[in-house]
């Protein structure tokens, strides 16, 4: 085993692992700084990728993230956190431990149908694969699990984490898919933000089971 | 013939390193705690000076006690101090290598932490028995999630023999697995709650309420006291012995190699340093957790274990 396959499998481990534990964590600031810690990871996968096979874009698709997903959103998300005065907010939706199995369910989905499916390519993407995939149905499980619009976000961006890590270990992505998926996520958050203000306005609150309440009587 | 006798040297070395040398492990992890904390902090020695102290005082038996109370402290200190000496430290292949497989080791876990249960439960008094259960829960989850990395280690080594893994786990060009993270991940979490240190439990706690390990020991004194106390320093050097010989097993002596030894030596005080280095960067940067809190701690540990094995056994079955 080569040391460019095993450092992108333990990077790659380590961005699944911080996925993971965004599962376990009850406040916001802990999962903010596991998506910190999962994005700047990324970028460092990305260099070493594009160390590895030689391409120019992945370093650019690394400083983006870096810039965007490493400082930008962590900074905006611990301000909106601020803003709301959610400091010592506490997720209480789904019990930790069933989420936790859900997500360990997952992952055994994810690895039993990546590897069976990719049995010609390299051994090199085909892990790799697994565990993008594993990462990208983590962030839509934390999306499913937890009720505060803010714990959401961050499920989504978790999410794209694995899509771009999906795309830095394919040879022969093209950098334009790439930097669209991150001014997407840039504008996305962007909309998302409003989105709460507008809700926190009319609600008071970031929870959205008052949604449904909402819904309901109106049927 | 000359093997053995190296080997038999290499045991006794092992032996006297490790059971004089883990107070001062305590020690130093005290140091470096208060270092950290902006205070001096007692000696290295101080532990040893505890020790001293409390041997020379009577111990007290409580009246409610029954005649085993004096026995417990002993039993758990005895099969700490076995599972110390079956744990490769600074080289492999000692002459209690082949006892040395992973299901004992954790087996002499349980017995020493089931001794300690029996002693906090043995006068009868409130705390002694909070402290059991709690301790009890834990070790419910503890136990899972070590038995669970078992299929890992046995997947990735083909033995579950320690002294079997940390030889080959440096040979066998296995590299840096996803899996043996995860599996780092949750022995560290197991390791610090089975080891009384902070997220878990505060050891330099004297608040009765949160108390687990110490809680246990509360009605013990004197020479009593100074063993249970001497049974928790072997458990945190038992516990930094087997975490350096999975996952950090590269640069160990041979026992057979005389020449190997000095090097292995110094390389195992570096380890420990590093981890207790280590331990006390985590322990002055975290709060301790709620009681009910540390069940779910250990559950993302159990979890995280599985997931070491799903990844290994999945690429086993289907994988080239």
């Amino acid at each position: 085993m080569s040391l460019t396959f095993s450092l992108a499998h333990l990077l790659g481990g380590v961005i699944l692992l911080c996925g993971f534990l965004q599962l376990s964590q009850r406040r916001l600031a802990a999962m903010i700084t596991l998506y910190q810690t999962e994005a700047l990871v990324l970028a460092a996968a990305a260099f070493w990728q594009g160390y590895a096979q030689g391409a120019v874009d992945l370093y650019f698709t690394g400083l983006i993230t870096l810039a965007l997903k490493g400082v930008l959103l962590p900074w905006g998300l611990r301000e909106i956190v601020l803003r709301f005065n959610m400091v010592r907010a506490v997720e209480t939706a789904l019990p930790m431990a069933l989420s936790m199995i859900l997500g360990l369910a997952l992952i055994g989905i994810a690895v039993l149908v990546v590897l069976p499916t990719t049995a010609s390519a390299l051994s090199l993407t085909r892990e790799d694969a697994a565990i993008a995939l594993s990462v990208v149905l983590l962030g839509l499980l934390l999306m499913i699990v937890r009720r505060n619009a803010l714990a959401q976000l961050i499920g989504f961006l978790s999410m794209e984490n694995g899509l771009v890590l999906a795309a830095i270990g394919m040879p022969g992505m093209p950098f334009v898919a790439e930097f669209s998926v991150a001014l997407l996520v840039l504008l996305a958050f962007l909309v998302v933000g409003v989105f709460l203000f507008r809700l926190r306005e009319h609600f008071d609150t970031l929870d959205l089971s008052g949604l449904e309440e909402i819904e309901r009587r109106g049927r | 013939m000359l093997g053995v006798l190296l080997a038999l040297l290499a045991t006794l070395l092992h032996a006297g390193l490790c059971l004089a040398g883990a107070p001062l492990l305590a020690g130093f992890v005290n140091q470096g705690r208060a270092r950290l904390l902006g205070r001096r902090g007692p000696p290295l020695l101080q532990p040893y000076r505890d020790l001293a102290r409390r041997l020379r005082k009577t111990a007290l038996l409580p009246d409610t006690a029954t005649e085993c109370f004096p026995f417990w402290p002993l039993a758990a200190c005895l099969a700490l101090a076995v599972a110390v000496l079956l744990i490769p430290g600074f080289c492999t292949g000692l002459l209690t290598a082949p006892a040395a497989d992973y299901v004992t080791i954790i087996g002499l876990f349980a017995l020493a932490r089931a001794a300690t249960m029996l002693g906090g439960l043995e006068t009868g008094a409130g705390f002694g028995g909070a402290g059991a259960a709690r301790d009890a829960l834990f070790g419910l989850f503890a136990e899972g999630a070590l038995l669970v990395l078992l299929l890992a280690f046995a997947l990735l080594a083909g033995t579950t023999n320690v002294d079997g893994i940390a030889v080959i786990f440096p040979a066998a060009h296995i590299g840096i697995s996803v899996s043996l993270g995860f599996a780092l991940a949750a022995m560290l979490a197991v390791a610090l709650t089975e080891s009384g240190r902070i997220p878990a439990d505060n050891p330099a706690g004297h608040l009765e309420l949160a108390m687990v390990h110490e809680a246990m020991l509360l009605e013990y004194s004197g020479r009593l006291l100074a063993l249970a106390e001497y049974a928790a320093m072997l458990r945190l050097l038992a516990w930094m012995n087997l975490i350096g010989a999975i996952f950090l097993p590269f640069g160990m002596a041979r026992a057979g190699a005389l020449l190997s030894w000095p090097g292995g030596l110094l390389l195992w005080a570096g380890k420990l340093v590093l981890m207790a280095a280590a331990l006390c960067l985590f322990e002055v940067s975290r709060a301790k957790m709620r009681v009910f809190r540390v069940p779910e701690f250990l559950g993302a540990a159990l979890l995280l274990g599985m997931l070491a094995s799903v990844f290994l056994f999945v690429a086993a079955r289907i994988g080239p």
